[in-house]
């Protein structure tokens, strides 16, 4: 159908329905104009979401300024607010989340689409997924109980007496902290780097595998000099979107890295969080200027991880474009 | 390659074959790895959780500190109230988006909504709840269950729009002619036909969504907050059952833990039961498919 309807021959619209498009009937008229009004809503809600945390966030933003990001001290008690700490403990775990998750991620992706017999691969990828589908919380309980102990008695003696000389791996340790935060961040961000990642590579032509195979090429060879080029980008985007779940995730961080204001150079230590923070001292943040520093860290959080999506988004896109883009 | 090594000669084949199989075998030792964790996250909750689920954790309000005993009724039916209230908000908007993003593909209009909504759903779940804050506990003045569902619900809304979507998509294109080719109006062909036929698959996409904000804690704690007995209306704060958890394991009592297990038992149930079921029904996401 043309850009003007065959209908049109036959039966004369009325010209305001002409105007309005190509749809001739006026109910689907009235259908376009109502879902379309529903699709608005998104757009709608995560703009509402970046003004209404502006706002909230106002009396902060003036208050302190750019300095709010560089200050290293939060002092409730004397009303003086400086995020550091938190934006440390935040980008130091995600980075080490990533540092462990992606190689495992990249493996897993790898062998569900490259290798694994075809009957196992739903399975398998289901069982992964089912990784992100436990709560945060239930990550949290788990990591309290099961993990720190775990940490503090084999992982981390083991770390201390082969890597000790480093500074990353000294000090006193006792399950909590740093490192035991970033390997529950990695163990929730990976299902999503991989499933991201298996999309990525399933997008990649199979002529192209055919193709370097049928030069002689090993399944390595033809992954890392044919398959693994043309999905780079693809593959970058899912480790950016992993890193930004892994930026916002609160609550199992939250129970198991400590939450201390410090930086410290040790894994071993206790760290803070942006998202922690917020959890644990949003309801109790009597003034005015205490709540708006805390909106401030969301407001951070949220436009760091919008950006980061966007990002992301674009990159995956490009290899792998969902339905309906063409 | 048959027969012919590699230019290098024959230690040069061997050692790709040697690097190729180091390879397969790092990629499958990735696959067991990440499974590792699941396995024991699944064999804790049983493990220490199951013994603490009795009739008295379904149908009893918690019990004041030092005194042992008492269940998650509240928690459990704040749980189910949130979500709810988040479905009857949430479902609605996402799947009549999705089926603009389906029905009317191509426009810029379109590409910018489809593109929010997967950027939505990385934005996090605690920023939501900032959100559900601002717009809802401050002009009331208090925490609330209505104020908790809308966080849940502006988390869910993203996935449903787009699993919508793509279900609405995997109709086939013949059963859309074949309606408009008998003279049906689109709007009734889209609804009547390509959304039934669909039906199935949103069906397991919405349970997807659900068994995610069932176990969000993090938007609630400062939007539904937390109550100690039942309900007293939407208007209220109300118990959720991953706040409960949260609540119990950060205490510093035995009984508190052991009743954080049994809740995470449950709770791993119920998001697994709905992973599962969804699982089973997507093998047939389209009727006559």
């Amino acid at each position: 159908m043309g850009p003007t309807s065959d209908l049109s021959l036959i039966r004369r619209q009325p010209r305001i329905l002409r105007r309005l498009g190509r749809e001739v009937n006026p109910g689907d008229l009235v259908f376009r104009a109502l879902t379309s009004l529903f699709a608005a809503t998104v757009i709608l809600v995560l703009g509402a979401m970046a003004v209404q945390m502006w706002r909230a966030s106002g009396k902060s933003l003036a208050h302190f300024g750019p300095g709010f990001i560089i200050g290293t001290d939060w002092d409730p008690v004397r009303d003086s607010y400086g995020a550091l700490p938190f934006i440390f403990g935040t980008v130091v775990s995600s980075l080490l989340a990533l540092l462990i998750a992606v190689p495992v991620a990249f493996g897993v992706a790898i062998a569900l689409t490259e290798l694994a017999p075809v009957k196992l691969r739903a399975p398998l990828g289901f069982l992964i997924e089912l990784l992100a589908a436990v709560p945060s919380v239930v990550y949290g309980l788990w990591g309290i109980f099961a993990l720190a102990p775990f940490m503090r008695d084999h992982v981390e003696p083991f770390l201390a007496a082969t890597l000790g000389f480093l500074p990353f791996f000294r000090g006193p340790y006792q399950g909590y902290g740093m490192l035991a935060g970033a390997t529950v961040l990695a163990i929730m961000i990976l299902p999503t780097i991989a499933s991201v990642s298996r999309e990525v590579l399933r997008a990649v032509p199979d002529v192209l595998r055919e193709g370097a195979m049928g030069l002689g090429a090993t399944r390595w060879e033809a992954l890392r000099d044919v398959v693994l080029p043309f999905a780079r980008t693809g593959l970058l985007g899912a480790v950016i979107l992993g890193l930004g779940r892994a930026l916002g995730e609160t609550m199992a961080v939250t129970m198991i890295i400590g939450n201390r204001s410090e930086i410290s150079a040790s894994l071993f230590a206790p760290s803070y969080t942006m998202a922690s923070v917020i959890a644990n001292e949003f309801t109790e943040a009597t003034g005015d200027l205490y709540l708006s520093a805390l909106a401030e860290i969301g407001l951070l959080l949220f436009f760091v991880t919008l950006l980061l999506n966007v990002i992301a988004r674009l990159m995956v896109w490009r290899v792998a474009r969902p339905t309906g883009a063409r | 390659m048959i027969g012919e090594p590699a230019m290098n000669g024959d230690a040069g084949y061997r050692r790709r074959k040697i690097t190729d199989a180091i390879f397969r075998w790092l990629c499958g030792g990735a696959v067991l790895l990440a499974l590792v964790p699941l396995a024991s996250v699944l064999y804790y909750v049983t493990y220490r959780g199951i013994g603490g689920v009795d009739l008295d954790f379904f149908t009893s309000l918690p019990k004041p500190v030092g005194e042992t005993g008492g269940g998650m009724g509240n928690a459990l039916s704040g749980t189910l109230v949130l979500v709810g209230m988040a479905c009857l908000i949430g479902i609605p908007i996402g799947v009549l988006a999705g089926v603009f993003l389906a029905e009317f593909p191509g426009s810029r209009f379109s590409t910018v909504v489809r593109f929010s909504a997967d950027v939505m759903s990385g934005i996090p779940s605690i920023t939501v709840g900032i959100f559900a804050y601002a717009v809802v506990v401050l002009p009331m003045g208090r925490f609330s269950a209505i104020a908790g569902s809308l966080a849940l619900a502006v988390i869910m809304l993203p996935t449903v729009t787009r699993t919508t979507e793509e279900l609405l998509r995997l109709v086939p294109g013949t059963l859309r002619e074949a309606a408009l080719g008998l003279g049906v109006s689109k709007w009734r062909a889209t609804l009547w036909i390509v959304l039934r036929t669909a039906a199935p698959g949103i069906i397991t996409g919405v349970m997807l969504a659900i068994a995610r904000v069932g176990g969000e804690s993090a938007p609630l704690l400062f939007t539904a907050f937390n109550n100690r007995f039942w309900s007293q209306g939407i208007d209220q704060p109300i118990a959720s059952l991953p706040v409960q958890i949260y609540t119990y394991a950060v205490s510093p009592f035995e009984d508190w833990h052991r009743q954080a297990w049994a809740a995470a038992f449950v709770l791993v149930a119920l998001v697994l039961l709905l992973n599962v079921t969804a699982k089973v029904l997507v093998r047939n996401p389209v009727r006559g498919k």
